[in-house]
């Protein structure tokens, strides 16, 4: 058979560095993803036009546009519009990174059949995370253009400067999240994280109303968690009101906890897969 | 191709492979013979560059896997125990993206998944979603798979375990035709008989530990006779007949369902143990197989 002549002048290699390595995932995350994308397509359009007539349009009907009550929007819409993309950002990065990764490990066993080639672990996580990126991508996007319409955005550098913290946003709940999901050994957690994690986050980290209207003490815990970051960075963009010192550390704290999770997700799936 | 010395692998405590020396030459079809549990996937793992060495030394190609795992991995082929295909990608798709792994050019691995397909018979099924396959064609494919890099050594951890006959002659004929183009095999295995008919050379492996090393053949001869006369009694009387019979061969193995009798000569065996008045319920001349050999080298039979 002249299909496996061994003098043939194509060699296969290992992988200049990491960047490289992930880089021939593309076509694995591209075949896979052309499979499913048509099911996602319809719902990424309907949800955000959902969100914006029942909590900003409907339920934005009964309350007062106050600037002083509503961190600076001139509208419940205008307020509620970044955190709920921002929220968007965060539910799609849960979605992405639990199931999914778990069955890459343990029930259909891809990522082994990745590593035995060149790439190692950190490539396939690198990969994975790119796809998930995309995805955040892609949803916030359209998200963001649905939205559009509503005068809900101050410029259009705003919402541009938006849509890439949203990918920031995206990083910082996927390398936690994926570290975790890469280690557990029982998908039974992730109901557990869903539930005590994702929903508390979702509604009381400043998407909906502002965390003044906490108690102080969970003002103070709101402010600490990486969706309220996310929230009120995106809103400081949409609405034209950016504090610079401020802004600084949203960004920093979204930069710190993505690098925090990708080390602990290779050293993680690392310890679950190279024994 | 493969040189191991003192070759140890331990999970906490317990320790999977106790210090083995392996050579694999270049060509040849090599073999891990052992039961489950022996150490054979351990090794294989290890030969295969995902799994670290725990002591002694291991070079793959001449290179270190602790220091050179991508560049071995590149150069290697590995079809595992447990399938790790894609099950919602198609059977090219599968191949393809594998392909892609190992840097090589869309073009050319395009076409090399086209002869592969064609070598392992599932050209037909090409558009095929793999969760659709028979077990037989999911292995054929992981075998594809594995030949995608054109690899110098193909490494096959139990390739037949869990197939039909039929699947598994398929299965065998392929890597026959592969060992004929030259490409090194080593494969693990617990059917004897699978490694008589694959392997130049193999070792039997047995709790960690290298037992005996050499062709099928040498390894028949120099640990059990040419032939083998198999009688079976009544439930519970094997125990008290082999000592009646212990005269008449080499060796008696007594096995839970019958008595082993190991002699250059079956037919005498069992016309004497007539002559003795001993009416076995059945009688089988055979000749020696490498599960005689383990027999031997270990007391337990191979397939528990």
């Amino acid at each position: 058979m002249a299909g496996l002549d061994h003098a043939a002048p194509v060699r296969s290699s290992a992988p200049a560095n990491l960047l490289a390595g992930a880089a021939r995932l593309f076509d694995y995350w591209a075949i896979a993803y052309k499979r499913t994308w048509k099911g996602s397509v319809i719902s990424s359009f309907v949800t955000p036009l959902l969100y914006v007539l029942a909590m900003g349009v409907l339920l934005g009907g009964f309350i007062e546009g106050d600037p002083d009550k509503l961190e600076g929007a001139t509208s419940y819409l205008a307020f509620v519009a970044p955190g709920m993309v921002a929220a968007q950002a965060m539910t799609t990065v849960f979605g992405e990174v639990t199931y999914p990764v778990m069955g890459m490990v343990k029930w259909h066993k891809s990522y082994y059949g990745m590593t035995a080639s060149p790439l190692g672990v950190p490539e396939v996580i690198l990969a994975h995370l790119g796809f998930v990126i995309f995805r955040v991508a892609t949803t916030c996007a359209v998200f963001l253009a649905v939205m559009a319409p509503f005068g809900v955005f101050e410029s259009v550098p705003g919402v541009i400067g938006a849509f890439f913290v949203q990918l920031l946003i995206g990083a910082a709940f996927a390398t936690p999240i994926y570290a975790f999901s890469a280690g557990l050994k029982d998908e039974s957690a992730f109901s557990l994280v869903f539930r005590l994690g994702m929903i508390p986050l979702f509604l009381f980290s400043g998407a909906f109303f502002p965390v003044a209207n906490l108690d102080r003490w969970m003002e103070v815990l709101a402010k600490l968690t990486p969706l309220w970051h996310g929230v009120d960075l995106t809103r400081m963009l949409t609405l034209g009101e950016v504090d610079w010192a401020l802004a600084a550390i949203h960004v920093a704290y979204l930069v710190a906890l993505t690098l925090a999770g990708w080390f602990w997700a290779v050293r993680r799936l690392t310890r679950r897969m190279i024994s | 191709m493969i040189l191991a010395r003192g070759l140890r692998k331990s999970f906490g405590d317990f320790e999977a492979v106790k210090g083995i020396d392996v050579d694999v030459r270049r060509g040849e079809a090599f073999g891990f013979l052992g039961p489950n549990g022996a150490g054979k996937s351990s090794t294989m793992r290890m030969v295969a560059a995902v799994s670290p060495v725990s002591d002694g030394q291991l070079r793959i190609l001449g290179l270190d896997p602790a220091v050179d795992g991508p560049s071995i991995r590149a150069r290697i082929g590995v079809c595992p125990q447990e399938d790790t295909l894609d099950t919602e990608l198609t059977v090219r798709d599968n191949l393809y993206v594998y392909g892609r792994y190992f840097g090589l050019p869309r073009k050319e691995v395009r076409s090399r998944v086209d002869e592969l397909l064609e070598f392992v018979q599932l050209t037909e099924k090409s558009d095929a979603m793999v969760e659709d396959l028979s077990g037989g064609m999911k292995r054929r494919l992981t075998i594809a798979r594995s030949l995608i890099n054109r690899p110098d050594v193909l490494l096959l951890d139990e390739p037949t375990t869990g197939l039909d006959p039929q699947a598994r002659h398929v299965v065998w004929d392929r890597l026959f035709r592969l060992k004929q183009q030259g490409v090194t095999l080593v494969l693990t295995t617990h059917y004897m008989d699978e490694a008589e008919q694959l392997c130049d050379r193999l070792v039997v492996m047995d709790k960690g530990v290298i037992v005996a090393e050499g062709s099928p053949l040498e390894l028949i001869r120099e640990h059990s006779t040419r032939e083998v006369a198999e009688l079976r009694f009544g439930v519970g009387e094997h125990d008290a007949l082999a000592e009646k019979i212990s005269d008449l061969g080499d060796r008696v193995e007594v096995l839970p369902d019958r008595l082993l009798v190991y002699s250059q000569d079956g037919e005498e065996v069992i016309a004497k143990v007539h002559e003795r008045g001993l009416q076995p319920a059945a009688v089988l001349v055979r000749r020696s197989t490498l599960e005689d050999v383990f027999l031997r080298l270990t007391g337990r039979t191979l397939v528990d």
